[in-house]
Formats: C-alpha cells, sequence, structure tokens
C-alpha cells in the first residue's frame, strides 16, 4: 500500500526528529541522574527556548542557527538560577517538593509566555526551511539533517564535559554519593545548579534546531515533556546512551505511527510505549534503579 | 478532637455560602462559588488518594473526564434522566480508577512514577476521546437544555449551588468517616512507610485499590457535575490537564490529607485567581500564573498547606502560653 520510498523516507524522517527529542530527553536524563528530580518545568523551559529563537528572529532578524549561539549559554544560566535561588530551597531537598515546585514553575512559565504572547502559533521563514537533500531516490529535509548533526555532536560535547572536566567529575560525584562528595569539599548546591543549568542549555539547542521546521506556542514544550518523559524512562532514567537510543527509536515510532493511523492518534503509540515501558519494565532499556 | 473542630468549621462554611445564595448574589459571584465547588469536589476526590495515601496522581483528569463524557452520552444518546447520569458517571469513573490502580499498583509504582502515569492515561483517554465519534469528537458534545429536578437543571441557578454544597458537604462527611476508620489509619499508615504497613500485615495492594477507586468516583462526580452546569464538554476539557492540576493545587494549597484542606484550597485559589482576573483585566492565563505561584510559595513556606499553616500558628501560640 505504501510504495518503499515513502516508508523509508518515513523511518529516516523520524530518526533525525528523534535526534532532537533526544536532545530534549538528554537534558531531562541527566537532571534525573543527578539530582534524581523529575524536572516537569523542562518542557516550559523548552518554549522559553523557542520564544527566544523567534523573538532573536523577528526582532533583531537573527538566523536561528546563529542565534542559538548566544541563547545556549543564556538559558544555562537561566537554568542554574532556577535550581540555586527556587527550586533547591522552596522544596526543602524532598521529593514530593521538587515535584510540586517544578510542576508549579511550568505553570507559571507556561502562563507568564500566554500572557506577553497570547496563544497564536509562531513561526520562521527561513530561505533554507524547504531545501532538500537528495540522497539516493530519497528527499530529506535541510532543518532535520542539521537537526541530527547537531544533536549527535552535542551529545558527545555533554559526554567530553562529564568525562574530562573537574566540574564532570564532581557531578558525577554527586551523582553517586551525595553526602561523600560534600565531605570532600564538593559545593553540592552549586554541583545541582550547574547539572540543572546543563540540561537547560540542551533545550536551548533543542529550541534552535526545532524552530525553522516546526512552530511555538505557549503550549508546545507541554506537547515535548511527555514524550522525553517516555524516552527517559524508555532508556532508563538517568542513562544517557538510554537518551539517545531512546529518543531515536521514539522519533522513529512516531514517524511511522503517524504514517499508519494518521498526525492526532499516532501520539497515542508514544503514550502506549511510556505506559507499558513503566508498567512492565521501569528500569528502562539501559537503567540501573527502578 | 480537633478534627471534628476542622469538620465543624467546614460544615458552617458551607452554611454560610448556602444562605448567603438564598438570601441573594450577584450572578458572577454565585457562578463563582459554583465553580468553587466544583473543584471542591474534585480536589476532595484527589485529597483521599493523594493526602491521605500520599499517593500524588498528576492525571485526575481520566475520572474527572470519564464521569462528564458517561453522564452526557447517557443524557444525549440514550435519553437517561441526569441522576441516572451522575451514579453512572461516578461508577464508570470508579471503574477507570481501579484499572489503573490495578495496573500501576502491580507493577509498584510509587511517587514521581505514579503521578507520570496518570498524565499519561489521561492524556491517552484525552487522544481517543478527541478522535472517538460517540464522544462527538474534537467538536465536543451538548447536553440538551431541559430545566427540572430529574434533568439536574435550574432556570434559577441558586438550586444548582444548594446541590453542589450537599454533594461538598456529603464528600466531608466521606472524608471524616475515613479518617476515623480503621481503612483511613491502613492508608495513612502505608503513605508514612509502605514496607514498615506490608510488615505490619496491611495489605497495602488492596488499600490502595480501595483509596484510588474512592478518589476517581469522587472526582468523577465533580465531571457530572461540571456537564450539568456548563452542558458542553470536548476532550480538553474533559481529560485536559487543567482539571488534574487545579484538584492537585486545591488540595496542596489547602492542606493535603485534611478534611477541610481541600474546600479551603479551591476557595483561596480560584477566589484569588479571579481578583487577578479583574484586577488585570482579562489578560489570558494570569490566573494560573497566581496558582502557579501560590503553589510554590505553599511548598517553600507552609509545607502543609492554609490549613497547617494556620494550625501551627495556634501550636506556637498555645506554646508560648504555656510557657508565661
Amino acid at each position: 500500500m505504501y510504495s518503499p520510498v515513502i516508508i523509508i523516507e518515513a523511518l529516516l524522517n523520524g530518526l533525525m526528529l528523534g535526534a532532537v527529542y533526544a536532545l530534549v530527553a538528554l537534558g531531562l536524563t541527566l537532571i534525573y541522574g543527578v539530582l534524581h528530580i523529575v524536572n516537569f518545568a523542562h518542557g516550559a523551559l523548552l518554549t522559553v527556548a523557542m520564544y527566544l529563537v523567534w523573538l532573536a528572529f523577528d526582532r533583531l532578524g537573527l538566523d536561528p542557527y546563529l542565534s542559538t549561539a548566544v541563547i545556549t549559554p543564556l538559558m544555562f544560566v537561566i537554568g542554574y538560577g532556577l535550581q540555586r535561588f527556587i527550586i533547591g530551597p522552596a522544596s526543602h531537598g524532598s521529593d514530593n517538593g521538587i515535584l510540586l515546585v517544578t510542576l508549579g514553575l511550568s505553570i507559571i512559565i507556561q502562563n507568564l509566555l500566554l500572557a506577553g504572547f497570547n496563544s497564536d502559533t509562531r513561526t520562521i521563514a527561513t530561505d533554507y526551511a524547504f531545501e532538500v537533500v537528495p540522497i539516493g531516490p530519497l528527499l530529506l529535509g535541510l532543518p532535520r539533517v542539521i537537526g541530527l548533526g547537531v544533536s549527535i555532536v552535542t551529545a558527545i560535547i555533554l559526554w567530553l564535559i562529564l568525562d574530562r572536566t573537574d566540574i564532570g567529575k564532581a557531578i558525577r560525584a554527586v551523582a553517586k554519593e551525595k553526602l561523600g562528595a560534600s565531605l570532600v569539599g564538593i559545593d553540592v548546591a552549586h554541583v545541582y545548579a550547574v547539572t540543572f543549568a546543563l540540561g537547560t542549555a540542551c533545550l536551548a539547542i533543542a529550541g534552535g534546531l526545532l524552530m525553522p521546521s516546526f512552530y511555538v506556542s505557549p503550549t508546545t514544550g507541554a506537547a515535548f515533556v511527555l514524550v522525553a518523559f517516555t524516552i527517559v524512562v524508555l532508556g532508563g532514567m538517568g542513562s544517557i546512551p538510554g537518551a539517545l537510543i531512546g529518543g531515536l527509536l521514539i522519533g522513529v515510532v512516531e514517524a511511522v505511527s503517524s504514517l499508519f493511523l494518521g498526525d492526532s492518534l499516532g501520539q497515542i503509540g508514544i503514550f502506549l510505549i511510556f505506559i507499558l515501558v513503566l508498567l512492565f519494565k521501569p528500569t528502562g532499556l539501559f537503567g540501573a534503579r527502578g | 478532637m480537633i478534627g471534628n473542630r476542622e469538620f465543624l468549621y467546614a460544615l458552617a462554611f458551607l452554611i454560610v455560602i448556602g444562605v448567603l445564595a438564598v438570601v441573594g448574589l450577584p450572578g458572577n459571584i454565585l457562578n463563582l462559588f459554583i465553580f468553587m465547588m466544583i473543584i471542591a469536589l474534585a480536589a476532595q476526590g484527589w485529597n483521599l488518594l493523594g493526602g491521605y495515601g500520599g499517593l500524588s496522581s498528576f492525571g485526575h483528569a481520566a475520572f474527572f473526564g470519564t464521569g462528564a463524557y458517561t453522564t452526557a452520552i447517557l443524557q444525549t444518546n440514550f435519553g437517561f434522566n441526569a441522576w441516572v447520569g451522575l451514579v453512572c458517571g461516578v461508577a464508570f469513573g470508579s471503574i477507570v480508577g481501579a484499572v489503573i490502580g490495578f495496573l500501576s499498583f502491580r507493577a509498584g509504582l510509587r511517587g514521581s512514577y505514579f503521578a507520570l502515569i496518570t498524565l499519561a492515561f489521561a492524556e491517552v483517554l484525552r487522544v481517543l476521546a478527541n478522535s472517538w465519534s460517540v464522544t462527538g469528537g474534537a467538536a465536543g458534545m451538548l447536553v440538551r437544555l431541559q430545566n427540572g429536578f430529574t434533568y439536574l437543571q435550574f432556570s434559577d441557578r441558586r438550586y444548582f449551588l444548594l446541590i453542589l454544597i450537599a454533594f461538598v458537604a456529603a464528600t466531608l462527611f466521606l472524608t471524616r468517616w475515613l479518617e476515623r476508620s480503621a481503612f483511613g489509619a491502613y492508608l495513612v499508615a502505608l503513605r508514612e512507610n509502605d514496607q514498615a504497613a506490608q510488615a505490619l500485615g496491611v495489605d497495602v495492594f488492596r488499600i490502595k485499590m480501595q483509596a484510588i477507586t474512592l478518589s476517581a468516583g469522587v472526582t468523577a462526580l465533580a465531571g457530572c457535575l461540571y456537564v450539568q452546569n456548563f452542558l458542553f464538554i470536548d476532550a480538553n476539557v474533559a481529560y485536559g490537564s487543567w482539571i488534574s492540576i487545579e484538584a492537585l493545587f486545591a488540595a496542596i494549597v489547602g492542606g493535603a490529607g485534611t478534611i477541610i484542606g481541600p474546600l479551603i484550597g479551591s476557595v483561596v485559589l480560584l477566589g484569588l485567581g479571579e481578583l487577578t482576573k479583574s484586577f488585570a483585566g482579562g489578560i489570558a492565563g494570569i490566573d494560573l500564573v497566581v496558582f502557579g505561584v501560590i503553589l510554590v510559595l505553599c511548598v517553600a513556606f507552609a509545607p502543609n498547606g492554609i490549613r497547617g499553616f494556620f494550625s501551627d500558628l495556634a501550636h506556637k501560640r498555645a506554646n508560648r502560653m504555656d510557657a508565661a
């Protein structure tokens, strides 16, 4: 019923969209892996990044890929401040408190954006948005090919930071043994905030990669957040390779299920995977603990 | 008996609203009270599981929406009256609760995992209701306008408010019963430490199942009454995250795991939300910003909600008087 070219194109498109999903999930899983918290504000922060990209284009005429270079450090600072001065102190370190504070933050951010920008969807029109890269008989959208490449590079950089730098070493120490880390002189509150900031910076890059081919409205991030949670749970909470593979997998599932079921029912595939993984293998594919 | 005094305060508060309504309230205030009571009911439902059982659901929309759609479909497509719709709505809501509970508690989900899976179930139902013809798809469905007690629709909206008050009062009795029953004691025990409770012989799985079924039924009731008030339902209203969030916020802000908490929470939140909206001149979403800020402030400065904040103050004053 479908020609193999269409199916392979859908698969590849899914893979490329999945790479950006993986980037969103990477931030989420990093925060979970170190702080052991589920960050419900993650989706709302992605929306903030996407609006920043849109603003830079709309007001200053900056190309999304160019403005991302500025927005990424900005989001890093926002993430640091949120964890250090709001989430950390307000939640008193209790899991339930963190869950509620990040949920509250996501509601605040989402509705501030609604108040500021109303519910219109905003897009960016670039000349390369519809350009395609021909590979044999396949035609692949240029923004998605770039998305795949940049996501891979970002994941490698993140891995290098965690593996090779002093702060990376401190992050890994805190993730393993918080008390021990603080006893040897690591400032745990600072490390938490840096981790949160790194996770938030990933969102800036994801926002920059999404905007040329996607739209933003105040609820855009909310749509992504369940997908990101699905990836994180599928890959194993806290696992970085899990987030990457999970992201690619979910991208493919979404592309294939919307090809056969249509866009609105296509989402069901993702939620069902999410529920099934939670029920039958809550440790995910690569997770160490449940 | 602190619990008893709290229960009486809550009843007295409801009676005051009822008397005010009968004496006469401006139409917009009456509508606000009606909405407060609907949210208070949903929050009372959330509180039974999230407050007493410590299982924070982020997806009570699944029960609210099932109640709403059940009664709407029974009335519109099958010509049943509103009370049959209401009973069936509560029953179906409870069944959905039992199914979600069975699956999640079997898998031993707690904490953020439980929050996430309830959210996902509500989303699945939302997507399904949005594309199924029986629920009217994306267009939603209307309930026919028919005034009268059997249809639970009144040309004088004060009657509807009084019926809502009666339902909220009933949930206060239910919660007071829970606090005094063995079931409630088991539920609180597993909230505090479910492994210890299990070791002491509490059938943790059964208690959780009973709690989610009861909790879902009460929130489904709120959904049924929502439909009777607005006579319209669609997937984003019925299964949207707004109701999951408002039920949770109201219970937490008022004081989770207390009799009066959800009622205080919904009155304070919706009251402040309405005030902000009237000052801000109809900026969309501004009331929800206020809800979010209040939630964060509560978690930071009053972890036991408004109810806990005042009882802490009372304790401190009593201690000071003892010392003097």
